[in-house]
Order: C-alpha cells, then structure tokens, then sequence
C-alpha cells in the first residue's frame, strides 16, 4: 500500500493503462506539457509521447467527436474535459454520439470512450468552474457514469472504466484532489469490485446516508459527529451513478427504515430524486419517517464565497438525519419553515 | 505563399447569381468536354469502363431515390431524404475512394453508400423505422447515416487521426451539406484536421438549400474560401460534373495519402427534390429557379459526353436502366418484406456490458407484455 493523493492516484491509474493498452491514448486541453490545470496528467506526456499524451485545440466537442472516430478506428480515448461547466460544449457529441453509437448499430460500434471531468465546488473556483452535471448524463441511456470518492477507488474504478466497452463518464471531485489515502498499486483488476457496485465505508443502524464523491466524506464526518449522540448512521458510497446498485442500497434502507441522501448537485430531478423514488418504491413498507434530501440549491452556482451555504456541509447533513430520526424541534414530517430553509430551498 | 487552390468569383460573393459557374468543371452541361489544368491530370486514365460504370451507378443512384420517394408515398417508408440531382457528387466522389477508406456520411448519402457496396435492405429499413442503422459498418467502411448536422465531420477527422497513427493510408471522408458549415462542429472538424495533418476530405455538397434556407443566409463568401483560413487546400468544383468529382476526390485522397493532411471540396450542385418527403420545397423556391438546374442535370450531361464518345449507346442505357429496375425491386421487396423486431429487442445494445437498470425494466416490461397472453 502506498500514500498517495486522489489526483496522483488517477495519474497512476492512467499511466497503468496507458502501459497496458497500447491502444490507450489521453487527450484533452492543457493535459501534456503543463501536465494538466490540476496536474493530473504530469509527467504522462514525457513517458509515453505525444501521440499517447496528446495537448489537443481548445474545443470541446472536437475533443470529444473526435475521440468518437479514434475509438472507431480501434482506439481507446481517455478525454479530459478540463472543468465540469466546460462539458456543455461537448454535450451534443456525448449524448447524441458517444453514448448513441452501439445502440444505432445494433451493437456493431463499441465507444470505449472514457470522459474525465474534474468535478463540482468547495475549492473557491470562478463562475463555470464548480458545477455538478452528473443528472444530464445520468438521464443518458448508453453512459455510465461513475464518481469516485477516495484515491483507491479513483486508481481502480479508472482503469475498469478504461477497460470498459462502454463509454464512462468519470467525475473525479476536485476539492479531494490533494487529499491522501492508501492505494494498494499491485491490485488486481480482476479481484477488485466491479465499478457499478457501491461500497459501505460505513456501518450503522440507525439511518442510512446515500451519497457520493466528495460528499462521502462529509458524511462520513457527519457519521462520526452523530455517533457522539449516539447515533448509529451507515453511509453508502455509490461510486456508480449509472447504474445505481439499488441492492445495496434497499439493504440498508431496509435495515435502518430511514434515509437521508446528499449530493452537492441541484435537487430537482438529481440523482437524489431517483434514488428515493427507486427507494420508496423498493422499500416503502420499511420506511420509518420520509427520506430527505440534502442538495444543492436550484440556482446557478453561486459566487465562491458564498459556496459554503450551497455545498451541503455536515450540519445541513446532521439537521436531516434529525428530521428522519423525528428528533428535536422542526422535525415534522410535513416540514416547518426552518426545514425547508436549512435543507436547501423551498419546495 | 499559395496555400488555396480555391476558385472564388470575381465578387467574392457566395449570393453573387454568377457564383455557382465560378467553379472547376471539364464537362459542361451539354456534355461537351473541356480542359482544366488542376483536374484534367487526375482523371486522363479513367477507362471507358470506368467511365460507363460511373454513369451506371448514377442512374441506379436516381433510381433508388425514385423507389425512396415512391415506398414513402405509398407509406412503406416513414420518411426519405431524395439526394436527386447530387448524384454526380455522390458517386463520383466514392468512385474515387480505395476499399480501406472509411465514409462518414449524413442522411442523403445513398449514392455514397450505392458505391461503398450497401445491399438493398441498407438503404430503406432505417427510413422505415425498422432499425437505426441498418448496415453494417465493418462490411462498407461507412458510419451509421449522420441526422445530428455535422457532427460527422470530428468523427471522420479522429477516425483520420488514428489511421495515421497506425501508418496506414486509410482516408476518412466526411460528407454534409451546406447548412453544416455553419456548425461548430464542422469548424471544429477543421481546426483539429489541420492541427493533427489528419488524412481527411471534407465533403461538402452545396445543394443551394438548407431544408428552406438558402446558401446564401450561410455563406456570404464562397464556403470553399473558407477551409484555406484553416490551412486546408479546398477546390470548388461543379457537383454536376462526375468527372470534376472523381478528379477532385482522387486530388484530395491523394494528398491525404502521400501524408499532406486534409482538404476540403465544395461541390457546387442542387437538391432537385425537397430536403424530405416531409416539406414542400414549392413554398421556399421558385420553379425557375428549379428549371434552370434541370438543365445543369449531372446523368444527361455524362451521357451525352459518352454518347458523343461512343462509350455509351441504346443497347448500352438498356442495360443500365434494367440493372436500375432490378436494383428498385430488389430494394422494393426488401421493404415490404421486413419484418418488425420483437420489442424485448429494444432494449438490446443499450450498452455492450450488463446494465442492472436497462436489465430490470426489460424483465419489467416482459412481464407487462406477458399479462396480454393469459
């Protein structure tokens, strides 16, 4: 086991495959010579050339479509897409294209096509350079789309996205970029848990917190405040966002009878939306109170120095697991003034 | 430094009336031949035989677009976007392609993927709503037909940026219409072909006409004029004349192949027909302007040139327009005779590896469809 950041975790894992799979190659803007803006990518360029490594124009969709005809010819493109509120541009040739491909062809075409998109706040970034896009690609049949949480996964859920025949969207949260973790280097792909299964970092009884990327570690934050008042609350990692594992999910539901799902993403029609509905039609008769969100505002990402009342923190996480748990003031079911202000916005 | 070969008109106008001669052609439209230094070279050692095969395959082109349009009246077909009077362009230019190049065509290709070797079936079940793409790309060396404008431009230019990486001479052409120049795509296409030096053609047949909107809301300047701005070579050449095609496709393919990056032709012609059976083109143009392009037709005009050369007589055109007949039958049965799939097939191929939702709401769909037979 080695130390080692998220971000050098992902530079591991791409110079992995890159040495593997010769057909491998990484293209994006900035991503050869400068390393990447969050040098993901350093020192790639210098190992394994520019034609492996390769600092494309600034167009994003060329980027993309063009990665689309390489993997056509037999190839298969690792794109970076340098900012999560950069993809837009892209997002014509992703969704028309990139996830349409096998379908159209009745499976002839295979896009093995991985797109990685440093993602979401919490890093005190400019207008564009914050966002949560994940639903867009989610609501995409033909993508998965995976967010990774911790330098481990990001090292092997990258490789099996690589590996992958179908197109991945890889969202890597960028406020973890530096943080550390162990990673076992010389782990087997094949002994490793397949990217579409969630993982329970950890256990509890009490409630469930459904979440993903950078905020599974606030809500692991959360869990540990909380058991300080002896509450026992077991968060689920997603990790895969298409598919979602709902068995790991309904298990845990179905154990602590109530739920609490955060993401930094906007509430209407995110991910947490389709997982309490998948979870009110899977475990409705286990449900003790009614699941909460805990989510992003629906507004435009706000200026960064106001990102902490967006960002779902620990508290606006523990004041929900008080409200499922039918503890203290503002706890009723149908939701008091303070409920809907502090859990993100009025419905 | 000369880095175009592009002919623009003495106005520098794309809506100058004048604009659509100021191109490169060796056939006029009465079939007489001329000369031109850039495109003579390139076509001196086409055969009679090839010659007559290149006008075969533009009346079977005609042919089928005439069994499109009558299947889709006759509601066989849900739809047909008629390619009539580009036939020149679109063979011509295949005429010129090896086996190992690879087409990214849009949807009004059929002359296109006539010469990539697509079976009758190919052509109609997708208009007929049976199946996305019917053809397999692996056999004809051409992507599924491209609805999204453009968007086949950056895939023919990566598909060119891998086959150089494999030091192949495998060429990508990319073929859309005018109204595609106006995306970015299409510019993005250029700007990564020329960055890379990908061996790549771009295609762009001009048939004056963006379903109701003319060149001339697109393109104020000859949209040939524009490559050489990417430092890509680009020729404007009559899209009416078969023999400019084959010349200007073996020129671009030929670039292409000795490592010279990519080019761009305009072929400069007309959609005869609506943009699909769906519009009604009377409502946007004027039949005089319609008339003035029969005259200018790409089949008449290679026929009198082999008439006049005695490479083409009456038992020859017999024989043509029953391969003609046979292809319209064959492509006919092929429609009528199609069956629908079952529908647990549409949620096939979503994805090439297992995916838990796809596969829950099939069973669940399944199950709903199995209620009806108890």
């Amino acid at each position: 086991m080695t130390a080692l950041t998220l971000g050098s975790a992902i530079n591991a894992g791409l110079s992995k495959a890159l040495e593997n799979d010769d057909k491998v190659l990484l293209m994006g803007e900035d991503i050869g010579k400068l390393g990447g803006v969050f040098r993901v990518t350093d020192g790639l360029q210098k190992r394994f050339g520019a034609q492996r490594v390769v600092d494309t124009p600034l167009a994003e969709a060329g980027i993309v479509g063009t990665a689309v005809g390489l993997a056509l010819r037999g190839y298969r493109p690792v794109v970076e897409i340098q900012f999560d509120g950069f993809v837009y541009p892209a997002f014509d040739q992703i969704v028309c294209q990139v996830a349409k491909l096998h379908y159209r062809s009745n499976g002839r075409i295979r896009m093995p096509l991985v797109i990685r998109i440093p993602w979401a706040g919490g890093v005190g970034a400019a207008e564009h350079h914050s966002e949560s896009p994940e639903a867009y690609f989610v609501h995409t049949a033909g993508l998965r789309v995976i967010a990774a949480s911790n330098p481990q996964d990001a090292y092997v859920m990258l490789q099996q996205a690589i590996a992958s025949d179908d197109p991945v969207i890889f969202f890597e949260p960028k406020r973890l970029y530096h943080s550390k973790g162990e990673v076992d280097l010389d782990a087997d792909l094949a002994d490793a848990p397949p990217m579409h299964l969630a993982r329970v970092p950890r256990e509890g009884t009490d409630a469930t917190i459904v979440t993903y990327g950078a905020q599974v570690r606030t809500a692991l934050d959360a869990a540990v405040a909380a058991e300080d008042d002896g509450i026992s609350l077991e968060v689920i990692d997603l990790r895969s966002l298409s598919p979602i594992d709902m068995n790991t999910v309904a298990a845990s539901v179905r154990k602590t009878g109530r739920v609490v799902v955060t993401h930094e993403a906007a509430r209407e029609a995110g991910v947490g939306a389709e997982l309490i509905a998948s979870i009110t039609e899977e475990c409705f008769h286990y449900l003790e109170t009614p699941p909460r969100r805990v989510t992003g505002h629906d507004i435009p990402y706000p200026p960064s120095k106001l990102e902490k009342h967006h960002v779902p923190d620990l508290d606006r996480i523990l004041h929900a697991v008080d409200l499922v748990l039918e503890r203290g003031a503002g706890s009723s079911p149908t939701g008091g003034a303070s409920a809907a202000t502090v859990e993100g916005g009025v419905r | 430094m000369t880095y175009t070969q592009t002919r623009v008109s003495s106005t520098g106008r794309a809506d100058d009336h004048d604009a659509v001669d100021d191109v490169l052609r060796i056939l006029e439209p009465d079939g007489s031949r001329i000369a031109d230094d850039t495109l003579d070279p390139w076509v001196a050692d086409l055969s009679p035989h090839e010659l007559r095969a290149l006008h075969r395959d533009m009346v079977l082109t005609r042919r089928l677009d005439a069994e499109g349009v009558a299947l889709q009246r006759q509601g066989q077909l849900a739809l047909w976007a008629p390619c009539r009077g580009q036939e020149a362009t679109q063979v011509g230019t295949a005429h010129a392609l090896a086996p190992g190049d690879f087409v990214f065509p849009s949807y009004r290709e059929h002359g296109v993927l006539l010469g990539r070797g697509a079976k009758p079936a190919d052509y109609v079940l997708a208009w007929r709503g049976e199946e996305h793409s019917a053809y397999d790309h692996t056999t004809i060396n051409a992507a599924p037909p491209q609805i999204i404008i453009g968007a086949q431009s950056l895939h023919a230019t990566g598909w060119a940026m891998g086959a150089q990486r494999d030091g192949s001479t495998d060429v990508a052409v990319a073929y859309y219409g005018d109204g595609a120049t106006s995306q970015g795509d299409v510019n993005e296409a250029m700007v990564f072909a020329s960055s890379f030096r990908a061996p790549v053609v771009f295609v762009c047949s001009n048939n004056q006409w963006a379903i109701s909107e003319p060149v001339t809301v697109q393109a104020k300047y000859p949209i040939a004029g524009r490559a050489p701005g990417f430092g890509i070579p680009s020729l404007r050449i009559d899209g009416n004349d078969a023999l400019a095609c084959v010349a200007a496709m073996r020129w671009a393919l030929d670039r292409a192949r000795r490592g010279e990056g990519p080019s761009f032709i305009e072929a400069v012609t007309y959609r005869m027909g609506p943009h699909t059976t769906s519009d009604d083109p009377t409502r946007y143009r004027d039949s005089a302007e319609v008339d003035e392009w029969a005259q200018r037709d790409p089949i008449a005009r290679l026929e009198a040139y082999l008439r006049a050369e005695g490479m083409l007589d009456d038992s020859g055109m017999d024989q043509v327009a029953r391969a003609a007949d046979a292809l319209a039958a064959e492509v006919r049965a092929a429609c009528i005779e199609a069956t629908t799939r079952a529908p647990e097939t549409m949620f096939d191929h979503v994805y090439a590896e297992p995916h838990a939702a796809v596969e829950r709401q099939k069973a669940e769909y399944m199950d709903y469809l199995a209620g009806f037979e108890k």
